[in-house]
């Protein structure tokens, strides 16, 4: 007894992105992006704001605990171990935000033309993606660093590589979803190119999935490219780097003095961890329709 | 006939995020041994919410006052293995099959688990009755289909295995629970017969779960009609569809199109169905009732017998043989 | 499903092709001529280049040099390692070892916490749940290396229950040895296992089906095993694949943290002293055992779910 009536008008009404409402986050989403945040800030200026020489120490105070105006102490090479952890924060966190970047132009990319032309070129492209799964970034990253020589560069730029076919194929889908809807087709019906309905239609209705996806890739840019750097392939010493800082610091932890170390990692899991947070809240409300 | 089944003022409320919200109200309703009951109504109106509490098939934290008492025994206070022995007396029928069975296991899987599990049937002898169930509800070759699994038979075989199976574990009531709504119409059609022959040869008590009036009163000894999570009439089935009582049986018969006429609109019942939390006190129809009167609001309504039915609707009476489209008070 | 079993070992195959190719043709991406990236721009006798050259065949084109290195890998023979005069199969043999040690070792630990507290976590009671999400959300904030640093810490050198560094010998003393190893590489996997178990289960407890089941009067515990379980393994297997799979490259993290000699390991070592050939043959090796894994999980998925092989045949 009820007709369901195909309404192409309220389509485009739901559809329509919404830009100005501030996403749902909670207080502990709020308490992420404070994070995150603080660590942005710290990326900016943290090496202004270390109040001693982060790269060049005194050997006299090597593995010393915490002083006066030095509250984490130093490390093996008798630096300012807070210091460092002020000028680290840049290459740490610009690193992982190049790669995420990196791999949502690539994904996103790929994703949109799969999705809009489909057939051959989707198959195509789907079976590259493949190819390129089967390198895990660490793998890439230690490859390029034997090819061209270890540098956070090349460690970044192969990670973000890497990293594109998860990209791709989580937006292919929702982009294949956009595709498929009946606004796309109306407007394509009246006439408007494959660009400008890619840039200005579908595009902005994943794009809350797309910042979901940087914000969690982010996340795990910065574990791999620390963890790079522990490996020594990236960030080189004596450069300040939180990977870098946990890897110069073994030989002082395991001969009790930890800071160095530790004070590295717990930077690096605050961050990760309120972007973590951050990205699947985000990602939650983008299918959750908190549009 | 003695009642199977009894429902005594049931009243069901259920846990929803904004608190405990109440979808069903002091409901009464009887089925006789080998009747069948059709209970109509719009969304929210509480049919399945029934059905599930005879079932015992409520959601978590879910509140149950009142009394439901199947073949002399109390079921709300049934738990453990009785609890289980009543469930397999009592056999449901969904609405979307696919939905309700497990994709990753076969058709044979499916069907004779309950025989095998609960009463111990060795699992030769429950194929051999499961393919036997599968030749009455009419579906050919069923050696074959109980090998297959269920992606791959059609959502009209997929409710005639359903059927099937609720016909195994030979139950005294079969709760169909809109089970044909997501089907074609010419499906729809082959299954209730199916269900209809089935029921009869087996002299099973059936509660039919629609929305649709005039299919209940196709199938259906009795109807009752819901709304807003109370019964307001309970009748004949073809009395009902053909001389209702209560203004809201009558406005659900008037809204179906007639293909005999021509409308330059199709009538509509104006407002939107109500569940029981959402309505108002007094009658809880009257905002979308012609028919209504301050006295309707003011005054919750109650059961009343009328002409071997019950309605409820202080104005039955008055109204009687006039509540149908184009009578005026 | 033998089909399908058929197809995606043709994947296989053309992925692994690819692959071996790039793998291959990163060498000549280096800056410099590819004899300065074999031998790492070290100088060495004209006797020692020319017999490069000839062992190399640096003289013949790209793709027939491509085809030798190839024929030869899938006969065993990755090639020698310049700086070490060794050949590459030696070096990797006797490190192997110790990363398939490792890995199933983590792979152990990550099914039985990983899946076991996500069911825990879905089926138990609120307060349970409440423990093994926070559990879970400490376990995924701790990256491989950082899992390391701070069990190394504390169990190492400050409570000195657990060795830090090393492989052991005998069966006790390596498990001994590999049990923190083991622990930080598992930790964010089994954080990531837990949560896709628990969301898996209850999503199955939701469905309806289940209720189907619950309604014909099953017992609860044949209802959970034959349904809910059995329904959710699908998901569960394809992360729990995944995760494993993705042991195979973060290993090398944890064994240079923990000074253990594995493969990958190695890999970083090869890496920094440009020691191309073994890099070429570990990452080889490497890229081998990820793609044979996805295609096990892949294959495991279509055994769980009739309706990926079958497809659909409704009519």
């Amino acid at each position: 007894m009820s007709i369901e009536i195909l309404d192409p008008v309220a389509d485009v009404i739901e559809h329509a992105p919404d830009t100005r409402r501030i996403p749902k986050l909670g207080f502990l989403g709020w308490l992420s992006v404070a994070v995150i945040a603080f660590a942005l800030f710290l990326a900016i200026f943290g090496p202004m704001l270390a109040p001693y020489d982060p790269v060049v120490g005194d050997l006299s105070y090597s593995d010393v605990g915490p002083l006066a105006g030095h509250p984490l102490g130093f490390d093996y090479q008798g630096r300012d171990v807070l210091s460092r952890l002020l000028a680290g924060a840049r290459t740490t966190i610009f690193g992982a935000g190049f790669v995420a970047l990196v791999a949502i132009i690539i994904g996103t990319s790929l994703a949109l033309l799969s999705a809009w032309f489909g057939g051959k070129t989707d198959t195509f492209l789907s079976a590259a993606l493949d190819v390129l799964f089967a390198f895990p970034g660490i793998l890439l990253a230690v490859v390029a660093a034997a090819v061209f020589g270890a540098s956070l560069f090349s460690a970044a730029l192969a990670l973000a590589i890497a990293y594109s076919p998860y990209v791709a194929r989580v937006l292919r889908g929702a982009a294949l979803k956009q595709r498929a809807m009946t606004y796309i087709s109306a407007l394509e019906v009246q006439g408007f190119g494959a660009w400008r309905l890619t840039v200005r239609h579908l595009l902005p209705n994943i794009s809350a999935l797309i910042v979901a996806q940087g914000t969690i890739l982010f996340g795990f840019a910065m574990v791999d490219l620390a963890a790079i750097s522990f490996l020594g392939l990236g960030v080189q010493a004596p450069n300040a780097d939180w990977g870098v800082m946990v890897s110069d610091g073994k030989t002082s932890l395991l001969l009790g003095y930890p800071l160095v170390s530790l004070s590295a990692v717990f930077c690096i899991v605050a961050v990760v961890a309120a972007v973590s947070f951050l990205g699947d809240r985000l990602e939650s409300n983008s299918k959750g329709g908190n549009r | 006939m003695t009642d199977l089944l009894t429902v005594t003022d049931l009243t069901v409320r259920l846990k929803m995020d904004s608190g405990m919200r109440e979808v069903i109200t002091g409901t009464s309703l009887t089925i006789a041994s080998g009747e069948a009951m059709g209970l109509v109504g719009e969304s929210g109106s509480g049919k399945s919410m029934t059905a599930k509490a005879i079932a015992r098939l409520l959601p978590d934290g879910a509140e149950t006052l009142g009394s439901v008492v199947f073949d002399g025994v109390d079921v709300l206070a049934l738990t453990g293995d009785e609890l289980r022995e009543h469930r397999s007396q009592v056999a449901v029928v969904f609405q979307d099959p696919r939905a309700h069975i497990n994709p990753v296991r076969r058709i044979d899987d499916f069907m004779t688990e309950s025989l095998r599990t609960l009463r111990d049937v060795p699992k030769g002898e429950a194929t051999k009755r499961a393919a036997a169930v599968l030749e009455e509800v009419g579906i050919d070759d069923p050696a074959k289909r109980l090998r297959q699994y269920p992606h791959e038979l059609s959502g009209g075989m997929l409710q005639r295995v359903m059927i099937a199976t609720a016909l195994l574990s030979e139950p005294r009531l079969l709760l169909a629970d809109e089970c044909t709504t997501a089907l074609d119409v010419t499906t729809q059609a082959e299954v209730m017969a199916i269900l209809d022959d089935l029921r009869r040869e087996r002299g099973l008590s059936m509660l039919f779960i629609t929305h649709d009036l005039e299919l209940a009163g196709a199938v259906c000894d009795r109807t009752t009609v819901m709304y807003a999570g109370q019964v307001v009439e309970t009748r004949e089935a073809r009395l009902l569809h053909g001389d209702p009582l209560h203004p809201y049986s009558a406005a659900l018969v008037d809204a179906r199109p007639d293909i005999d006429s021509t409308a330059d609109r199709l009538r509509a019942i104006p407002g939107r169905p109500l569940s029981a939390f959402e309505a108002p006190s007094g009658c809880r129809f009257a905002t979308r009732c012609s028919f209504a009167q301050d006295s309707c609001r003011e005054h919750d309504q109650v059961i009343t017998e009328l002409d071997g039915g019950l309605v409820r609707c202080e104005r039955a009476t008055e109204l009687r043989g006039k509540v149908r489209e184009g009578a005026h008070v | 499903m033998l089909q399908f079993i058929a197809k995606r070992l043709a994947m296989l195959v053309a992925t692994l092709l690819v692959a071996s190719f790039a793998i291959y043709g990163a060498l000549y991406l280096a800056p410099g001529s590819p004899i300065a990236a074999l031998t790492g721009g070290r100088t060495l006798p004209p006797e020692v280049m020319a017999q490069i050259e000839a062992r190399y065949h640096l003289n013949e084109p790209f793709l027939t040099r491509y085809w030798l290195w190839l024929t030869a890998a899938v006969h065993g023979d990755l090639g020698e390692s310049i700086p070490l005069h060794e050949s590459v199969n030696t070096l990797i043999a006797q490190r192997i070892g110790t990363t398939l040690q490792l890995v199933f070792f983590t792979a152990i630990l990550i099914i039985i916490f990983g899946v076991g507290l996500g069911i825990l976590g879905a089926l138990g009671r609120g307060s349970v749940d409440t423990g093994v999400l926070f559990a879970s959300t400490v376990s995924a904030a701790l990256p491989a290396f950082a899992a390391a640093v701070i069990l190394q810490f504390i169990f190492g050198v400050t409570l000195g229950w657990f060795p830090v560094i090393g492989t052991g010998e005998g069966f006790v003393d390596t498990v001994k040895h590999l049990t923190l190893p083991a622990i930080a590489l598992a930790a964010t996997s089994v954080a990531l296992v837990t949560r896709v178990t628990r969301t898996a289960v209850r999503e199955e407890l939701d469905k309806e089906h289940v209720q189907t089941a619950v309604s014909r009067g099953l017992p609860w515990s044949d209802v959970v095993r034959r349904h809910v379980l059995r329904n959710a393994a699908i998901p569960i297997t394809t992360i729990v694949g995944i995760t494993i799979a993705s042991l195979i490259a973060l290993s090398a993290v944890v064994e240079t943290a923990f000074g253990l000699n594995g493969l990958g390991a190695y890999l970083v070592q090869a890496a920094q002293n440009k020691d191309f050939a073994v890099v070429q043959g570990i990452s080889l090796v490497l890229v081998v055992a990820f793609v044979i894994t996805n295609v096990v999980v892949d294959i495991a998925y279509a055994v769980l779910d009739p309706r990926v092989s079958l497809g659909s045949r409704a009519q």
